[in-house]
This record gives structure tokens, C-alpha cells and sequence, in this order.
């Protein structure tokens, strides 16, 4: 972590004053505020299910886990349409849990059931809802960042109101297309939001020492593309932020470029055992950024919530993933006869 | 019939399905004024305005990302690769993305593209400029790969690849490009994976790819005149591959060859190969089945050293001979 994105979190975390401004200043209601903390519960509940799942040999595959990043994916959704298009990474099940995914469906496609969002065909890496204008996560690094260049063309050539928001790590930062694509969005004015989520390393490499310059939305800079590098452990910073920076794209003048920082709980897949980072680290992080503990802790200095309610919510949150379980438990496995189905249209 | 070259055959069809479908759109790096690198796209920029015939920057994977991401959105789009050779620059969007994407997706969406690519050699255009890499692109199930030979196939497969809902790669030869050919005005499509007997013929099934279907053509007027009878086999779509038309030609003639320019080691007449002597065919075949590749070796600049990398009309007169004369 540089310094830069450092002072990023330093300097927003903490003080209530501050919240209660920006929270009054957002125009954001305590429906929505309380809204905003049963998401990320649902998130948060969501991840360690599927580490307890994995843990019990119910998961054939790999998963990319984003406990620690709920806010992220909280703050974008509420700052654009449910209508606006979505591009994402593999560490995406909290992205699609924000934008109002049908758990269920996740739950099943996670163990690979036929009543899972692709078949059982995808799981934990390719989960896409076409019907909510969620295109999907990729499974290589920085293979959706390019795509949004297209699916921001077409809605330029359309001439519609929706953006495409295109969410990606730190570590696909450095591929290439990611170069090409900020271009070719800045070059024509295509309405997409790139969103760098950086959670502090790829798979084990920092990203300081993956990143030449950082902050890495500074980057954008080259592009004549807006800019803004913001706490993404603050769900209202985020939300505020993206709200900035969707209006901008939405207005059709160009693309925006918000950098959020973060850091995953989980390691980057379960064949990680964490030889690249401290206990300690991870437990700073924990006890002294956690989002979802930030935010519940402002909502009930501010008595939008009261200590039983805010118990109530997780309680609830916890209960749908249970029920999504059950659900995909349930569910049958797709039939062998379909192997050679959806290849070809 | 208008006689036309199997370049303006291949604008035609993109200038008319342009004019029919206003969600086609083509995408690529010098098409407008320039006409792109082969000229095929001269002329629509003034008819159809920057936003259809859309020049990009130098950045091949976002092309095709771009494609796909517009595809996704219910447009059409074509994109150009300058030369085949570029295509290895895009080859994460083509396999691992538009090739997958409707699997993955549990059948949720379909890949309606076209990347055109320019491929072959005989231009002087060294190794990075003239390679042909279909049977690259054959490996990666999701995929169509077409490769028209003469101007009618081209108009009719270019005007079914557009409006097939999968991912299509429209594999062109340079040096096809101004060979003429008859093309009706109108409206009309060949179905991908049908193949077509360009010659019937009794002694031998020689199955050829785009320029190779001219060289084989040639080989079969001359070697008529000798006594021998060659049917000529054109695939046209290469994924998927009509390998009954193959199969069922073998079963008459009794004898296979099959001639790409592709480098041999790895290319599509081992998929051919493998695929009748897996068949009834076996039992009706009199004479090892032979291939007739471009040679292991990148494509030489010396006019002299490129012409012998790849089958001439001579190598394939040759190798007819041997397997109907029973010298094989």
C-alpha cells in the first residue's frame, strides 16, 4: 500500500461528524442507510458460507472470496440504475448480490446445480444475469475490461440512457487490453465507469510492488479520463464518489475511472495459504477498517439502528443464505444427456 | 451474372447487409478512407459515416473485445484484422471469451460477430504477413471458421456469417482477392458447415482449402485430359467441419488427399484424415490416404523460397499421380 491510498482510508475513517455531513449532504435516508447495512450483511454471510461449503467438501471448484470488500459493491450499486450494464471479475459475488441477484440461483450455480444462473455450467467464477443486465464475471484477469469498450459503443450507438460499469482488480491494472481499452473509451466518449477494486494484492503480489506508479487511477490521467481514489471500506465515501462519477458518464460526456481501496478477509482462492501477508496485517484490517463494522457503528451512534435491530438484520441476512443453500442443495444436478448444449447458438 | 472479384464480393455482401440491418456496424484499424490495408472496405466511409465503418486505434484485443462487448448488446458487428497473422494478439477475446461465453453462461446469451482476417501467403510479405492459421482457430469449440474460395461462396458465407447468432472467423486469401468469379446482385446465403463438390470426379477425393480449391482445379482439368478423374472437395467452413460430403466422396473414389497451405504439422487434414479413416470409408479406401501441407518453416520473404513453402500445382499434380498410379 502506498502512501497515497494509505491517507486515502486514514483520513476518512473515523469520525462521525464527518459521516453525518456527508449522509445529510447525499440526502440519504435511514431506509436506505439501514438498506445499505443488510446488503453487505447478506454479502458477508454469503463468503463464509461458501468458505464453510468448501470446507465441507461441497464445492467441486475454486472461489474467489470478497469478504472484507462488501462496501465496495454496495456504495456502486447504489449510485447506478438497476438498469445500467455490469461487467465484473472473478471476485464477484458481492457485485451481484448488490445488484439484486436471485441468491438461490447463485447459491445453486456456486454448486454447480441445473437450476444455477448458467446450468452448473460456469459456478463461482462465471456467474451472469442477462436478464438484470449483469454480463458477467470473467475468469481472466482483465478480460472483461476491453468488452466494456463494446458494450459501451453499443449503447452509444443506441443512443441510450444506460452506462456500463466495469469492475476490475488492482492486478489487471497491468495487462495490457487494460491500456487499449481506457483509450479507445476516452477516445470515442463512450459512457462506461471503470472501477479499479484494489484490494492490496493480486494473488500474492502487492500492488506496490506490482504497480510502478500508484495511486493506480492516476493512470486515467494518460487518458484524459476523470479520476478519483477513495476509501472502499466507507460505503457512504464510495457511494459518494460513484455517484460523481456515474453522473458524469451518464450525462454522455466520456468515461470516469474510480479507484476503491479495499483488502479481502479470504486469500485469493483455496490454494492459498497466506505466506505473503501477516496475521497481523489481516487482523488490522479486520478489527480497525472492517466496513460493515464501520458503518453499523456510525448508524448506531446516529440511532438510525438500535443494538437489537442491527442484530435482527445480520440475523435475517444470515437466514436468506441458509435458505439459498437449501435451495441448491435441493436442486438437481444437469442431466449428463446435456453435456453438448449452449456451444453453439 | 455480374462477374465480380472475391474482394468486391465480400464488400457487396458487408455494403448490402449494412443497408438491411442497421445493427451492423464494422470496426477496425484503417477501414475508412484508406479502405482498410486491402482496400475491401473503400467507399463505405462516404456511404455509411464514421459511426458504422469504425476506425480504431492499433489494439487488435480490444477490437475484438469491442465486438463482443457490442454483440452482447444486440449489435452485429464485423471487425477487420488487418492480416490473419494479428489474430494471435486477440487470441484471449476469440478463445477464452466469444468462444466461450454462451457455454459458460448456461445458454443465456449468444455471440452474434464476425472477424474477417486476411490470411496466406505469396504476397512477399515474410513470416508476421502471410500465415494461415485456421486449423488454430478450429481448436476451440464455440467458434465457426469460414474460408470461401471463390467469389460466390464469399458474398453467400459472409451474408449467413453476419446474421449466424455464434462467433464467426471469415478466414480471406490475399492473393484471392482479385480473382473473378460470377455473383448474383441479390440476396443469398450458404449455409456454414456445408461443404461442396467444385469437381465430381471418380478416381480421387482431394479435399483443398481456399486457394489450394483453384490449385486442385487446375491439377483436375489437366489431369482429365490424362484419363484421371479428380473430385474436388471445398469444405468451406472449416468449424464446423461437413465431414459426411468427405466421407461419402471417399466411399466412391476409394482414395483421399487433402492440401492446405496451413504448415502441415498440426493442421486441418489430420482432423480430415483422422475422421474418414474412422468411418465406413476405411473399408473402400485403395490407397494411403496422403496430406499435402505448407512446409514446417515461417514463411520465407525470397519470391523463390516463399513459392516452395507451400503447395504449388506441380507438388499436387505430383502427389495425384503417385496415389492414382499406385506408386504410394
Amino acid at each position: 500500500m502506498t502512501d497515497d491510498s494509505r491517507k486515502v482510508i486514514e483520513q476518512e475513517a473515523g469520525s462521525h461528524e464527518a459521516f453525518e455531513e456527508q449522509v445529510k449532504r447525499l440526502g440519504l435516508s435511514d431506509e436506505t442507510l439501514i438498506d445499505l447495512d443488510r446488503t453487505m450483511c447478506t454479502i458477508r454471510h454469503f463468503e463464509y458460507m461458501a468458505d464453510k461449503l468448501y470446507a465441507a467438501g461441497k464445492v467441486h471448484g475454486t472461489m474467489h472470496l470478497s469478504a472484507g470488500q462488501e462496501a465496495v459493491a454496495v456504495g456502486i450499486s447504489l449510485a447506478v440504475r438497476s438498469d445500467d450494464y455490469f461487467i465484473n471479475h472473478h471476485r464477484g459475488h458481492g457485485h451481484f448480490i448488490a445488484k439484486g441477484a436471485d441468491i438461490n440461483l447463485m447459491m445453486a450455480e456456486f454448486l454447480g446445480k441445473d437450476t444455477g444462473y448458467n446450468h452448473g455450467r460456469g459456478g463461482s467464477m462465471h456467474i451472469a444475469d442477462f436478464q438484470s443486465n449483469n454480463l458477467g464475471a470473467n475468469g481472466i484477469v482483465g478480460g472483461g475490461i476491453p468488452q466494456a469498450v463494446g458494450v459501451g459503443l453499443a449503447l452509444q450507438m443506441q443512443r441510450r440512457k444506460e452506462i456500463c460499469i466495469c469492475i476490475f482488480g488492482d492486478g489487471a491494472s497491468n495487462e495490457g487490453v487494460f491500456h487499449e481499452a481506457l483509450n479507445m473509451v476516452a477516445l470515442w466518449k463512450l459512457p462506461v465507469l471503470y472501477i479499479c477494486e484494489n484490494n492490496k494484492y493480486g494473488m500474492s503480489m502487492d500492488v506496490a510492488r506490482a504497480t510502478a506508479k500508484l495511486p493506480i487511477a492516476q493512470r486515467a490521467e494518460a487518458y484524459g479520463i476523470p479520476w478519483a481514489c477513495v476509501d472502499g471500506n466507507d460505503v457512504v465515501a464510495v457511494y459518494d464518489a460513484m455517484k460523481i462519477a456515474a453522473d458524469h458518464v451518464r450525462a454522455g460526456i466520456g468515461p470516469y475511472f474510480v479507484e476503491t481501496v479495499t483488502y479481502r478477509y479470504f486469500g485469493h482462492s483455496k490454494s492459498d495459504r497466506n505466506l505473503y501477508r501477516s496475521k497481523e496485517e489481516i487482523e488490522d484490517w479486520k478489527q480497525n477498517r472492517d466496513p460493515i463494522m464501520r458503518f453499523t457503528k456510525h448508524l448506531l451512534r446516529a440511532e438510525i439502528l438500535g443494538e437489537s435491530q442491527a442484530h435482527e438484520i445480520d440475523a435475517e441476512a444470515e437466514q436468506v443464505i441458509v435458505r439459498a443453500v437449501e435451495f441448491a442443495e435441493a436442486s438437481p444436478e444437469p442431466e449428463p444427456s446435456t453435456l453438448t448444449e449452449y456451444v453453439y447458438a | 451474372m455480374p462477374e465480380i472479384s472475391y474482394l468486391e464480393a465480400i464488400r457487396q455482401a458487408l455494403w448490402q447487409e449494412m443497408k438491411r440491418d442497421e445493427r451492423v456496424f464494422l470496426l477496425g484499424e484503417d477501414i475508412g478512407c484508406y479502405g482498410g490495408a486491402f482496400g475491401l472496405t473503400h467507399g463505405m466511409l462516404d456511404e455509411f459515416g464514421p459511426e458504422r465503418i469504425r476506425e480504431t486505434p492499433i489494439s487488435e484485443a480490444t477490437i475484438v473485445a469491442t465486438a463482443i462487448g457490442a454483440s452482447l448488446l444486440g449489435m452485429r458487428p464485423v471487425a477487420e484484422i488487418m492480416f490473419m497473422d494479428f489474430i494471435l494478439l486477440t487470441l484471449d477475446q476469440l478463445a477464452n471469451q466469444a468462444a466461450k461465453m454462451r457455454f459458460m453462461f448456461g445458454g443465456r446469451t449468444t455471440v452474434p460477430m464476425v472477424v474477417r482476417m486476411p490470411a496466406g501467403s505469396g504476397t512477399g510479405a515474410a513470416s508476421q504477413h502471410s500465415q494461415s492459421l485456421e486449423s488454430v482457430l478450429m481448436h476451440f469449440p464455440g467458434l465457426k471458421v469460414v474460408n470461401p474460395s471463390t467469389p460466390y461462396d464469399a458474398k453467400g458465407l459472409m451474408l449467413a456469417a453476419i446474421r449466424d447468432p455464434n462467433p464467426v472467423c471469415f478466414v480471406e486469401h490475399k492473393v484471392l482477392y482479385k480473382t473473378k468469379g460470377e455473383v448474383p446482385e441479390g440476396d443469398y446465403t450458404i449455409p456454414l458447415g456445408v461443404g461442396e463438390i467444385k469437381r465430381a470426379g471418380r478416381d480421387i477425393t482431394v479435399v483443398a482449402n481456399n486457394i489450394m480449391v483453384m490449385k486442385t482445379l487446375h491439377v483436375a482439368e489437366k489431369l482429365s485430359e490424362a484419363g484421371i478423374e479428380v473430385e474436388v472437395i471445398d469444405p468451406r467452413t472449416l468449424l464446423p467441419l461437413d465431414t459426411q460430403t468427405i466421407i461419402d466422396s471417399v466411399l466412391r473414389t476409394g482414395r483421399l488427399l487433402v492440401v492446405h497451405e496451413a504448415c502441415q504439422t498440426g493442421g486441418w487434414a489430420g482432423e480430415v484424415i483422422a475422421s474418414v479413416v474412422g468411418s465406413p470409408a476405411f473399408d473402400y479406401i485403395d490407397t494411403p490416404v496422403r496430406r499435402l501441407g505448407g512446409k514446417d518453416i515461417p514463411i520465407p520473404y525470397n519470391r523463390g523460397l516463399e513459392k516452395i513453402a507451400i503447395p504449388q500445382e506441380d507438388d499436387i499434380e505430383q502427389e495425384i499421380r503417385a496415389m492414382v498410379e499406385g506408386r504410394i
